[in-house]
């Protein structure tokens, strides 16, 4: 057991647990006012819903005893024998329990992400609903998979140090799933559907930046050079990121944006995520880049295609977790994490195919089960709001509240 | 030279202001506004204290344009802000004695 080790992840759980506070910020910022508490609220409360399926059964599906490589067993339902004990194989030199909540973290912030994509028109019951079958079906097997003790993407040597697979990947695709199978807001394409708070966007883009660094600092599992390293590789990524965007829309439009700035950090911190505990210090800098072009890529790509993704979730966390997945099969490099590999630009070729394989199948499993789970709740209580409400907002049709009062 | 006030639901404003565009009209004045009529205002609840708010958001649009348009705005605006049910708002047309554009001088019809 060691104290640092200890007082380090504990700061960090704590860290990514305000992610989920900034990303309820980022998101409500983006919406219509009439919207603003109900968005807040889909990322607020599902910081309860899921830590609590977490302590009752998701710790145990994703990180309890392997079963055949794809999913943990139920015997440490309700936290059973995860003690103040450290764990054998998983973060040696800490108490499993705080390994435990530290996970829980990423557990909650994952499904929160996806709320972008079905914004300002999902009916606030069958969205707990989806939360919790989500974190339970998509979630659970898919962190099992790649950070589980015997998970076999793990054991095929996936490179992704704090959450490509489970958490950007898996978030990104959901995403696309809810958009296509929710449909378009009521005056999308006709009607200026405008962010109406920026600064409170920017704030929580800011707390996001801020809580990265217990997410990717965090996932070394101990406070020595791989948390430092980790910390400098997400911090250049995100700075990159935000450069590189505004780069891009200053090329397209004339004008750099805040929107811009915020949404390019986001890209460069959400993509450098998988890579960033292999990586160095200028490897990362070019990852922020790439992540900053693919990602503003990305959602010119949906208005493209037209499907109404309301707040980026694909074009930034689904892209983004793609890139830096890929790039972390490039730029791997075992002088900075000898317990990592070596990527193809350090004369290992074969890891660009494992991180594809990582890809495509993380995105096939998760676009397949969300669906289905969509389809299941849909049927039965029903999605969507019905127009009235979304004409008048999810804060007073499905909260009884205004956000702003005179 | 006339003035047009129409109040209607927030979210007809775009369908509304497209209307007007296509009928010639080059300018309005638009504010948030609250108020009630028949339509019942809302309740709200916090922390258990329920209110009942009587104030409903709308938008007030506000034309002065020549009097030979104006049957064209007031029919554009009733079909484009209509839904059939309660709170779609009224218009009210009222005479307007003058006008000037205050960067010309100009007055009367020239300055619309």
């Amino acid at each position: 057991m060691n104290t640092g080790d200890t007082t380090f992840i504990l700061i960090c759980s704590a860290l990514v647990m305000l992610m989920t506070i900034g990303l309820a910020l980022f998101y409500a910022g983006m919406v219509r006012s009439k919207n603003a508490l109900g968005t807040i609220m889909q990322s607020f409360i599902i910081i309860a819903l899921i830590s609590l399926e977490w302590i009752l059964w998701g710790y145990s599906m994703a990180f309890g005893p392997d079963k055949w490589g794809i999913i943990g067993g139920l015997e440490w339902f309700g936290l059973r024998g995860v003690g103040m004990a450290p764990h054998d194989v998983y973060a040696t030199t800490i108490p499993h329990q705080v390994f435990m909540i530290y996970q829980c973290m990423f557990a909650v912030i994952t499904p929160a992400l996806i709320t972008g994509a079905f914004a300002e028109r999902m009916r606030f019951g069958p969205f707990l609903l989806f939360s919790l079958l989500w974190a339970t079906f998509v979630y659970n097997p898919l962190a099992h998979w790649i950070w589980g003790n015997g998970g076999w993407l793990a054991r095929m040597g996936t490179l992704d140090f704090a959450g490509g697979v489970a958490v950007h990947v898996s978030s990104g695709v959901a995403a696309l799933a809810a958009a296509i199978l929710l449909g378009r807001r009521e005056g999308y394409g006709s009607e200026e559907l405008r962010p109406h708070n920026l600064p409170m966007t920017l704030l929580g883009a800011g707390l996001l930046w801020f809580g990265w660094f217990g997410f990717n600092a965090g996932s070394a599992l101990s406070a020595g050079p791989l948390a430092g390293s980790a910390f400098v590789a997400t911090h250049v990524a995100g700075t990159t990121g935000a450069l590189s965007w505004i780069g891009m829309e200053w090329r397209a439009t004339g004008k750099a944006t805040t929107l811009g700035a915020a949404s390019g950090a986001i890209a460069g911190l959400a993509t450098v995520t998988p890579a960033a505990g292999f990586v160095g210090p200028i490897s990362s800098a070019v990852i922020g880049l790439l992540a900053g072009i693919g990602c503003y890529l990305g959602i010119m790509a949906k208005i493209r295609f037209r499907y109404d993704d309301s707040l980026d979730v694909v074009g930034i966390h689904g892209v983004g977790g793609v890139i830096g997945l890929l790039l972390a099969g490039l730029f791997a490099d075992k002088a900075i994490n000898p317990a990592g590999a070596d990527g193809l630009f350090f004369g290992n070729p074969k890891q660009m195919g494992i991180q594809s394989l990582a890809v495509l199948v993380t995105i096939a499993y998760t676009f397949i089960v969300t669906y289905l789970l969509l389809k299941a709740v849909d049927k039965t209580f029903g999605l969507r709001i019905d127009l009235r409400e979304e004409r008048s907002g999810l804060d007073l049709s499905q909260h009884e509240e205004t956000a702003y009062n005179i | 030279m006339k003035k047009v006030e129409a109040i209607i639901k927030p979210f007809k404003l775009a369908a509304v202001k497209r209307g007007l565009s296509s009928v010639g009209i080059k300018g309005m004045t638009v504010t948030e506004v609250r108020g009630f009529g028949r339509q019942r205002g809302h309740k709200e609840v916090y922390r258990g204290a329920e209110y009942q708010v009587d104030f409903v958001g709308k938008v007030k649009i506000e034309i002065v344009a020549d009097a030979a348009m104006i049957p064209d705005i007031v029919q554009v605006i009733q079909e484009q802000a209509r839904t059939g049910e309660i709170g779609d708002g009224k218009i009210f047309v009222t005479p307007v004695e003058s006008a000037v554009r205050i960067r010309t001088g100009e007055s009367g019809k020239d300055a619309l």
